[in-house]
């Protein structure tokens, strides 16, 4: 990274003036992005063999899907840390612009690196070296951090085993998966996943992005970023249809699934779809023995940033009535991303205190299980 | 009452031989081509049919003497809006595509339109190839039965993109409207994450694909190169549209540097030029059924139903069932004048 910009004076001034923000409740933020520094960084935690082939031929994913963000890095301008490290590349940047400005108690990171991939051996290299990294550089440093586990997620049997090889870290708390994966997500090639994070009892998430060799619309590549970053919901909603559909949650009864950055707007009139077309078909999927809106309401839980934004604030509180989730949506911020929510903005102010509690802390530390 | 969606479907692929050129008629007598492959309604599914709709012989849809009887008698509509689910877009070939398009066009003229004045019908037309698209439309826009142009939800790149302005240019110019339809087997996945396994599933999802085909239209400027545009989603619910123009006005806020040509929120435009219709209607149940009235609300505009039986396809309930407790002037809207107004139909009740 040869140009970084860093903040203007007059602003770091500001903020150190600001300092923390001083909240009067507790605060728990879900999606937290830690960058890899450099590719010299990653080849340090790579074996020899994988070292040299990343130096060779570097990471071969699905081409043909890049849409350049409108900011480098999607990052806030105001991200790039004074040290010339990338946004979300330097711990003590990212304690004092985030975990102590907004003075929140744990933030859990979801490394944007490492899953994918077309070679699954290397993928699984790369993703025990991400996850070796991230104890060192992150967890150990820092207590308030929690971490996702980064697996090669398109091959089941090496990501099940670095599920294992982790799992009882306490600094991991659910296993990673991108939203645009190369088969939807009930299809059994995935399944030993599901039974290693249940074995564990980590919760599975699914974190806007990816490339898994398709166009992310049902009908070819659309033209603009835009329609990429705002196209994020239609790759999210076959997720949910796979996993209630395929009998995921009837296989394993304790798997916890989070959508990350995806939106929730959408999930009451797919519930509805759902429940409809479940009703309707019901004889083609045996294994779904219940409405598909019950598994989705126990099953499945979601981030809230990028928050949705109806024309009216009492809209909001009847999608969340609609939703019927209270206990299953999580505040996160998306730093050091350029839509990053606030926790102070991101929700109507005339939000019930104890409802805005959960959302704001309480779901998470049920669900990853924080004390 | 205007019914906006019913199919009349071919009663067999060899209906079309009158109807195509002696190449053509060679390959569909000794090759293999046996139709379009989409099978978008695979014929025993519970999807495929309402009761009684299964004609002696035929396909459902194929039989006008049933199609009339159910759609006008027994469903009381007054006029109906043909949209034959034949998938010329799923025909690699593209002359046969084309060529078939022509076919099924003119015997929708024979065999629907001069036998019935209530019918109005849709174009179908090789989506695959713009330009010869924009030809069969030129070829059929004066005729006053068919009121609109019939693109699979599936095509090979979304519709708002570029290479289809021959497309809506020849449409706006016949001020002929945009049907888009359930179905279409362009080759392409049906999900942003690859093929799923079951039909349910893919009949479920193919509401996030009808959510991107308006993401296309909007943010690549459809409606601003054409803006005598009007466009109709079909066959995949509509409780989902109020969250994506909720998600489209906030991606548009942010990003709208990139887009220059979208002068107003992605909601303004949806309103203007976007038409749903009501079958199926997926909505909350009994114990909950304020909400739809919620989602009713958000859309912010009594304009954008139409009424549709999708006959003689089967969405579980009957088509009207949703709209028993609506008030009378929307429920008059949605059943009769936001069709009438938006196709320029006039209908005697």
């Amino acid at each position: 990274m040869s140009t970084v910009t860093t903040a203007s004076p007059e602003v770091q001034e500001q903020d150190s003036q600001r300092g923390s923000r001083n909240t009067d409740y507790s605060l728990i933020d879900c999606d937290i992005h830690n960058a890899i520094q450099s590719p010299e960084t990653i080849r340090k935690y790579l074996p020899s063999r994988w070292r040299s082939h990343h130096e060779t031929y570097g990471v071969r994913s699905y081409t043909g899907s890049y849409y350049p963000r409108a900011v480098p890095n999607a990052a806030r301008h105001d991200s790039w840390p004074p040290s010339g490290l990338p946004p979300g590349g330097d711990l003590e940047f990212m304690q004092h612009q985030l975990l102590d400005e907004w003075g929140f108690e744990y933030g859990i990171l979801n490394c944007l690196a490492g899953g994918g991939g077309r070679n699954l051996d290397f993928a699984a290299a790369l993703a025990t070296a991400v996850n070796e990294w991230q104890i060192a550089e992150w967890l150990e440093p820092e207590p308030r951090l929690r971490a996702s586990l980064i697996v090669p997620f398109e091959d089941g049997d090496l990501a099940a085993k670095e599920v294992d090889r982790l799992g009882e870290h306490p600094g991991f708390v659910q296993v990673l998966f991108v939203a645009r994966t190369s088969e939807p997500m009930g299809r059994r090639k995935y399944w030993p996943i599901y039974e290693a994070a249940c074995r564990n009892g980590i919760a599975v998430g699914i974190h806007f992005g990816g490339a898994g060799g398709h166009p992310i619309t049902g009908s070819g590549w659309p033209s603009h970023y835009v329609e990429d970053h705002g196209g994020m919901p239609q790759a999210f909603q076959p997720q949910v249809t796979s996993l209630v559909m395929e009998g995921t949650f009837e296989r394993f009864p304790e798997l916890k699934v989070v959508l990350i950055e995806g939106g929730f707007a959408w999930l009451p009139p797919l519930m509805w779809r759902l429940d409809r077309s479940w009703e309707l078909m019901r004889e083609e999927v045996p294994e779904v023995k219940r409405p598909p809106s019950e598994y989705i309401r126990e099953h499945i839980w979601t981030t809230t940033q990028p928050v949705e934004e109806p024309e009216r604030p009492e809209h909001f509180h009847e999608l969340l009535r609609q939703m019927d989730m209270d206990d299953h949506l999580m505040f996160a911020t998306d730093y050091p991303h350029w839509d990053f929510d606030a926790p102070t903005s991101a929700f109507p102010r005339d939000m019930d205190k104890d409802l805005r509690d959960s959302i704001l802390a309480g779901n998470a530390r049920n669900l990853y299980g924080l004390p | 009452m205007i019914d906006s969606d019913v199919h009349n479907e071919l009663p067999k692929l060899k209906t079309l031989l009158p109807y195509l050129g002696e190449q053509w008629q060679v390959y569909l007598n000794e090759s293999a081509f046996v139709g379009s492959g989409a099978n978008d309604y695979p014929i025993n599914a519970p999807v495929a049919a309402r009761e009684g709709a299964r004609p002696e012989s035929g396909p459902p849809g194929s039989n006008i003497d049933l199609l009339r009887t159910h759609v006008f008698d027994d469903m009381g509509a007054n006029l109906a809006i043909l949209n034959c689910g034949f998938r010329p877009g799923a025909v690699h070939n593209q002359d046969l595509a084309a060529d078939l398009a022509t076919a099924v066009n003119n015997w929708q003229i024979d065999e629907w339109l001069e036998k019935d004045e209530r019918f109005r019908a849709s174009i179908l037309v090789s989506n695959q190839n713009p330009v010869r698209a924009a030809a069969e439309i030129d070829r059929l826009g004066s005729h006053p039965g068919f009121v609109q142009v019939v693109l699979p939800v599936q095509g090979d790149a979304p519709y708002g993109n570029l290479r289809y302005d021959p497309l809506f240019e020849a449409a706006t110019r016949h001020d002929l409207a945009i049907l888009i339809a359930f179905g279409g087997a362009p080759g392409l996945p049906p999900t942003a994450t690859g093929w799923p396994s079951t039909y349910v599933e893919e009949y479920v999802d193919a509401g996030a694909i009808f959510q991107s085909q308006v993401n296309s239209l909007i943010f690549e400027g459809a409606f601003d190169r054409h803006p005598g545009l009007r466009v109709v989603l079909s066959e995949s619910g509509w409780t989902w549209m109020p969250s994506l123009m909720w998600r489209m006005d906030k991606e548009w806020k942010g990003l709208r540097r990139d887009t220059p040509w979208v002068k107003q929120p992605p909601s303004a435009y949806m309103r203007e030029h976007i038409r749903l219709t009501t079958a199926p209607t997926d909505r909350p149940g009994p114990d909950r059924a304020h909400e739809l009235s919620e989602i009713i609300d958000y859309l912010g505009s009594d304009r954008m139903l139409l009424y549709a039986s999708d006959y003689p396809h089967w969405h579980g309930e009957d088509p009207s069932a949703w709209m028993s407790d609506l008030p009378a002037d929307l429920r008059e809207r949605i059943t009769h004048s936001n069709a009438a107004e938006f196709y320029k139909l006039t209908v005697t009740a």
